[in-house]
């Protein structure tokens, strides 16, 4: 691959010295105190607190009783450019990932017309130079228009920069078409990235299947249409030792699936929501349309085996699938309107008050696997370290907040978690050595 | 009750009292003048997106016969098929201020959604495969009246559940009324975690003799897109109720159009257990309960039309 992998508009490199704040990076093992320097972009010096003076030109930042996490990464978003902008763009994506704590993201090829050739993916990271507020990277699509008939060129589109492939949105049916992009993979590199989903099962349906759509009356979405697709390419990936990723699993069958298929030594990883394992059926009664999203919200016992799956490894990391939709898309009929939640914002206090406040998860695992997603597509991970870039959260995690009481940063509306009550407040986020992010609120001068 | 939107809202006793004043209105339909001035100077939209002939036919009449002003709207022929959104509709049609709007759709939530967008009173005459309330308040007054009372009844609601409001709206009427629930059909037309509801599922009507009420349902091609079961013969085969599987002592309904030969034989149709055409008088005077109770007298304050997404 020859281009950069990711791509951000013009940033400037910060000089900062974040004074007495308490360092979360459980891959470097810190947990302490610690006053943090960045020199132009990059982590100069780790110092007991209050050791390090502020020096010329550099902006002094109070962190006492806040946290300093590196910046999370996000593998799965919808930036909806091109064609779609009235949901999202560049601009406004990148900008909620950054109010979000996120320095990296990966946006998905089901824009339109859909992300299938070079010349399309070079225009976008043009466009994304200009605009992004934080580093993006783009995967192209597995096959042309997404219509699972004949593969795209993914070796140009890999050499334009496509940090891998995945029809995201129009699941690959076929059996024999994933097969060829695995072993045409080993031309090309990148990872091939999967939504699982058996269009015959699922077909209809617009809400997990169970007593709760029995009650509603809604399609039901039975959880092996995604199980038995995972269980079914995992063996494919297997058998052509391809690399391929499973996005968004939704429930305990899948889980146990990726754990099966990662049991055979099988090159697979996989990725979990923060709805999906903070929401089930039961939050769907009401029929919100901001409850619907494909995979649909399952149950109670799948929800657990997915907080168990994130915890014991089985799943690799968090990823949001960002997905807005405009207020008039999806202030319709339930069964009318578009499958979809935006993540991006809510993410990191979504898990930390569902998951980490009542002792389920420690915030050093939920912090590794919301930063875990880089790696997976073969991009550095985000340290706190000498040397290295900064990529950077600052969060106070007493800070309490409701989800949209001020509006949010992308340009849609359709949280799932918009109106509750969250502990956990991104101050300042900087990516690729730029402060992307303040909170408006948050002073950040200190004397 | 500001709304009629689900048969859930409703608990034992406001059941009761609705079927009860239908009760009363009954006898209003035995006049020469079919008239009472109730609800004089109300205003009553239908606003239908399915077709239909006997809910829409019957809320007109129960609205005229309490003298409200009534508006049909159909959705064919009107500016939705110059995609308007169900929410412009309905804001539009409120400029008129109607008092109390009765929606039908084929969208499950569709009531309950139109209830924040305006503040007329909102009857649900189905949404979807969800919920048909004013049908299990009409069956449930068919019952009583057939019956006395359906507490400890045994009712059987067989057929195509997974494609019915009219089902899930009388599994749960039926049961608070007391009555004990068991729903039979073909395993592909059942729809799995049904037995939440309180419900018995039986894939045969093996058992079928120890129902008090048998209620059939429409095999609905309209909502069928697909082919749930290999044919209408082996069906008919299984589940039609006809004279060899229908009891002496059984009561019969169906919510209508019935498929002569298809889930009735045409012989239990017209046999003097069917209560078929009662359910269909029923249903004008339970429709005017229900809009007797909801418009009767002054409503309480509604809150102003909410354009925030709900």
């Amino acid at each position: 691959m020859s281009a950069k992998p990711l791509v951000q508009g013009p940033a400037i490199p910060a000089n900062l010295l974040l004074r007495d704040v308490h360092v979360v990076d459980p891959r470097e093992q810190i947990d302490a105190r610690h006053d943090v320097r960045v020199r132009d972009g990059e982590i100069a010096e780790l110092g007991a607190p209050g050791t390090l003076e502020r020096g010329e030109g550099a902006e002094a930042i109070e962190g006492k009783g806040r946290r300093l996490l590196p910046a999370f990464f996000d593998p799965h978003v919808h930036l909806r450019t091109p064609g779609q902008e009235h949901k999202e763009d560049l601009e406004t994506g990148t900008r909620a990932a950054a109010a979000g704590g996120f320095g990296g993201a990966l946006a998905m090829p089901n824009t339109d017309p859909v992300l299938d050739s070079a010349p399309l993916l070079r225009s976008l990271r043009d466009a994304a130079a200009r605009e992004a507020r934080i580093p993006v990277g783009f995967l192209g699509a597995i096959t042309r228009g997404l219509r699972g008939e004949e593969l795209t060129e993914m070796a140009e589109l890999r050499e334009a920069g496509a940090l891998g492939f995945t029809d995201d949105g129009q699941p690959v049916q076929s059996a024999g078409m994933l097969r060829k992009a695995l072993q045409y993979q080993r031309l090309c590199g990148g990872v091939i990235t999967l939504h699982e989903e058996d269009r015959t099962l699922s077909h209809g349906g617009a809400m997990h299947e169970g007593a709760v759509s029995a009650a509603l009356g809604l399609g039901g979405i039975p959880s092996v249409s995604e199980s038995t697709m995972v269980a079914r390419d995992a063996a494919l990936a297997g058998y052509e030792d391809a690399r391929v990723h499973f996005q968004h699993l939704s429930c305990a069958a899948s889980v146990t699936a990726v754990a099966q298929a990662k049991a055979q030594g099988w090159r697979v990883s996989t990725e979990v929501t923060p709805h999906h394992l903070l929401l089930t059926e039961e939050d769907v009664r009401g029929m919100d349309t901001r409850m619907k999203m494909n995979p649909p919200l399952a149950t109670e016992e799948d929800r657990k085996a997915l907080v168990e799956g994130l915890r014991d490894g089985t799943i690799d990391c968090v990823a949001t699938d960002h997905a807005p939709h405009a207020r008039d898309e999806k202030e319709v009929p339930f069964e009318q309107a578009p499958m979809g939640t935006t993540g991006l914002e809510t993410a990191f206090a979504a898990l930390y008050t569902g998951l980490v406040l009542p002792g389920v998860l420690e915030l050093g695992l939920l912090v590794e696997r919301m930063t875990a997603g880089a790696a997976l597509f073969g991009l550095p991970t985000p340290t706190i370290a000498p040397a290295e870039t900064a990529n950077l959260t600052l969060i106070d995690l007493d800070g309490q907040w409701t989800a949209g009481e001020h509006g949010w940063e992308s340009r849609s509306e359709n949280c799932c978690f918009a109106g509750r009550r969250l502990k956990g407040r991104v101050l300042l986020t900087v990516a690729a050595g730029a402060v992307v992010y303040r909170e408006r609120a948050f002073s950040v001068v200190a004397a | 009750m500001n709304h009629l939107l689900s048969i859930e809202d409703l608990d034992r006793e406001e059941i009761e009292r609705i079927v009860a004043q239908a009760a009363r209105f009954a006898e209003v339909s035995d006049r020469e003048i079919k008239k009472v001035p109730a609800l004089r100077g109300r205003m009553v939209l239908n606003l239908f997106y399915e077709a239909s002939t006997r809910t829409r036919s019957s809320f007109e009449l129960a609205a005229k016969r309490l003298s409200a002003d009534v508006v049909n709207f159909a959705a064919s022929g009107s500016s939705v098929e110059k995609g308007e959104s169900l929410k412009d509709t309905v804001l539009t049609l409120s400029a008129h201020k109607p008092d109390a709007i009765v929606l039908r759709t084929p969208w499950a939530g569709a009531a309950e959604l139109v209830s924040k967008w305006c503040s007329a009173a909102i009857v649900n005459a189905g949404d979807g495969k969800h919920e048909h309330p004013t049908q299990a308040l009409l069956d449930v007054y068919t019952l009583q009246k057939r019956l006395g009372g359906i507490d400890e009844a045994s009712i059987w609601i067989v057929g195509d559940v997974a494609h019915s409001r009219v089902a899930r709206s009388n599994i749960i009427a039926f049961q608070k009324m007391g009555a004990k629930v068991t729903v039979a059909g073909p395993p592909t037309l059942i729809p799995r975690g049904i037995e939440a509801l309180g419900c018995e599922v039986r894939w045969t009507l093996d058992e079928l003799d120890g129902a008090d009420v048998v209620y059939a349902l429409r095999m609905q091609h309209e909502r069928m897109s697909e082919r749930w079961v290999p044919s209408l013969r082996e069906y008919a085969a299984w589940y039609q109720i006809n004279g060899r599987r229908l009891g002496p002592r059984q009561v019969l309904m169906h919510p209508g159009p019935v498929n002569r030969g298809v889930e009735l034989s045409g012989e239990v149709v017209d046999s003097p257990q069917a209560v078929i055409t009662a359910q269909v008088e029923a249903g004008v005077v339970v429709r005017m309960a229900v809009l007797y109770e909801l418009l009767a007298g002054t409503r309480e304050p509604q809150p102003a039309p909410e354009p925030q997404l709900a």
